[in-house]
């Protein structure tokens, strides 16, 4: 693992990055946003391929599998259920309607 | 190490994230947003395979973790299909419980590793893995007792018993503590001593969180797995788990902070609260004051004959499934020239933005659908303001009464409209556990029973006039 201070840098700049980007969002949006930053965090699956991959002990296998069935359920669970919620905009009747959400709701 | 193509590639994934966020925080671009991050994160997944260096991989291991993987991806897929949109709260508890569970065990291995012979373990890389063994199972253990209270396996109420404000500082010394232990003197079972505690810890501070609060905790825990996910990017040396963990964390603390002020709450008193006595505890049972209630005859009067009438949807709704009976209703007042519209409550249903999704799903047009600022004003005007399996959001003692677990939550103001009527199964309080003094008022009528039967009975009486 390279320099400490290089991954404290790039720890800074994605929370800096994190609150900038959904600062904007609109109370609807609350929920979906929750339920899609759940899903992006199911990327542990990543290390959990990583450790499984190069266990070399039988215990270390079983938990990894464990670890990669949990992972894989919250990062596919988390998109799916994202896209469900989320299709309440998919047939968009008032275009002006979604136009002033989209500038930014009360709750911003 | 990592070849320099996976490393571009884990770059772009880390972008997709980014965009993903951004896009989920506009109605315009969200399904997109979510679409980008789903695809970010299987390139991801499927690059790694190529990224092991031949040295250390058991390459008799992989198609067990694929098995694995198919194993999680249907169970994800038929959860997220077939589960009720009035469920999905605790559908969401769930998966990032086990998102949690899975950081915390990726933690362990890794622990394993680095004390098992031949390895000298570096003080910053132990003190990752503690922080995400600890934080991965609070967030675990928190999510599923989340799950309970939502999923109504246990009771939603606060959970309190005297010694809890110790037994929770007291774990939280101890957890910290066996951290500084593990960092020291690391060995596999401090790790797992590390977890139990962890668990534990997670179970004692969500215990006391009431029900109404429930949604915040949700995301906070959401943001810790985020944290726990950035921790464990550390520790592996990669840089897509790095930026994706500490994106959630960051924009899940903040989302946190966002929806307790739509609320009025803020994540300390919703945590704490009940630890220093009585905030979010309320009555909890129901009151034998006198009320008025009338039968679908007399409310369909009232409604058929009203100018404007205005409906405030709660969770009662979703849970008896009557949204297309509501909208059928309102069609038909619409027909007869009563203007109607939904005032949605930032928090109606379980989260913000729920009530959205569930008349969403009910073909409920989209402009009829009115959010709170944009309709407060409205309801001076209003004949009759249908209140259905709603309780808290209408509930004065939101700007009245100090004490109460909801006081400052910006609520609807019904009771600035002529007529009230709610639809309610019993007199029963409301998730918050209080009582509501509008169901009171002398111009509030009662209907009780199921809300789709209700409305039924409703819709033929309307039609009949």
């Amino acid at each position: 693992m390279s320099e400490p201070i290089v991954w404290l840098t790039i720890f800074t700049l994605s929370v800096f990055v994190g609150v900038e980007v959904i600062a904007k969002v609109s109370s609807t949006l609350h929920t979906p946003l929750m339920s899609g930053a759940n899903a992006i965090h199911g990327i542990i699956l990543l290390g959990a391929i990583l450790v499984t991959a190069t266990t070399t002990s039988t215990l270390g296998l079983v938990v990894g599998l464990v670890a990669v069935v949990l992972a894989t359920v919250n990062m596919v669970g988390g998109f799916v259920v994202t896209d469900r919620m989320l299709q309440m905009f998919r047939r968009k009747p008032a275009p002006a309607k979604s136009g002033r959400s989209a500038a930014g709701g009360p709750q911003s | 190490m990592t070849p320099t193509w996976v490393q571009l590639v884990y770059l772009a994934c880390a972008v997709c994230f980014i965009l993903a966020l951004k896009g989920l925080s506009s109605p315009k671009t969200a399904r997109a947003g979510n679409l980008i991050g789903a695809v970010g994160a299987v390139v991801a997944c499927v690059v790694v395979f190529f990224a092991i260096p031949e040295a250390v991989l058991q390459s008799e291991n992989i198609p067990l973790i694929l098995v694995a993987i198919a194993i999680g991806a249907v169970v994800g897929v038929v959860g997220a299909q077939r589960v009720q949109m009035t469920q999905m709260p605790q559908l969401v508890a769930l998966f990032n419980g086990v998102g949690g569970g899975a950081a915390a065990l990726v933690a362990l291995l890794e622990l394993g590793d680095m004390t098992s012979a031949g390895h000298e373990p570096v003080g910053f890389d132990l003190a990752a893995t503690a922080f995400t063994v600890v934080v991965g199972s609070v967030s675990f253990a928190g999510s599923m007792v989340t799950f309970a209270k939502l999923q109504e396996l246990m009771t939603s109420r606060p959970v309190v018993f005297p010694g809890l404000p110790i037994l929770f500082g007291g774990s939280l010394l101890v957890a910290v503590a066996l951290s500084v232990v593990t960092v020291t003197n690391p060995t596999l079972w401090f790790g797992v001593v590390l977890a139990l505690a962890g668990l534990l810890l997670g179970v004692l501070l969500v215990l006391p969180v009431g029900g109404a609060d429930v949604p915040i905790v949700i995301s906070l825990l959401n943001a810790f797995t985020g944290l726990t996910v950035a921790a464990g990017g550390y520790v592996l040396g990669n840089t897509v788990l790095l930026v994706a963990g500490t994106l959630v964390g960051a924009s899940g603390t903040f989302l946190t902070k966002l929806m307790a002020a739509a609320m009025g709450r803020s994540v300390m008193n919703i945590l704490f609260g009940a630890l220093k006595g009585g905030s979010t505890l309320g009555a909890g049972v129901a009151s034998d004051r006198p009320v008025r209630s009338g039968g679908p005859q007399d409310v369909a009067i009232l409604l058929g004959y009203a100018t404007k009438v205005i409906i405030v949807p709660g969770y009662g709704l979703a849970v008896a499934q009557a949204q297309h009976t509501l909208r059928e209703l309102v069609d038909v007042l619409e027909e007869r020239g009563i203007s109607t519209d939904y005032a949605i409550h930032p928090v109606a249903g379980r989260m913000p933005g729920h009530m959205n999704v569930l008349l969403a799903e009910a073909q409920v047009p989209y402009e009829q659908l009115k959010e709170m600022d944009d309709i407060n004003g409205e309801f001076k005007q209003a004949d009759v303001v249908l209140v259905v399996g709603a309780n808290d959001v209408v509930n004065p003692a939101a700007k009245t009464t100090p004490g109460a677990p909801i006081y400052g939550m910006p609520i609807l103001n019904a009771d600035e409209a002529k007529q009230i009527v709610f639809l309610k199964r019993s007199m029963r309080p409301g998730f918050a556990g209080i009582e509501n003094e509008l169901l009171f008022d002398p111009k509030t009528t009662l209907l009780f029973g199921d809300a789709k039967d209700t409305l039924g009975k409703l819709l033929a009486s309307v039609k009949g006039l």
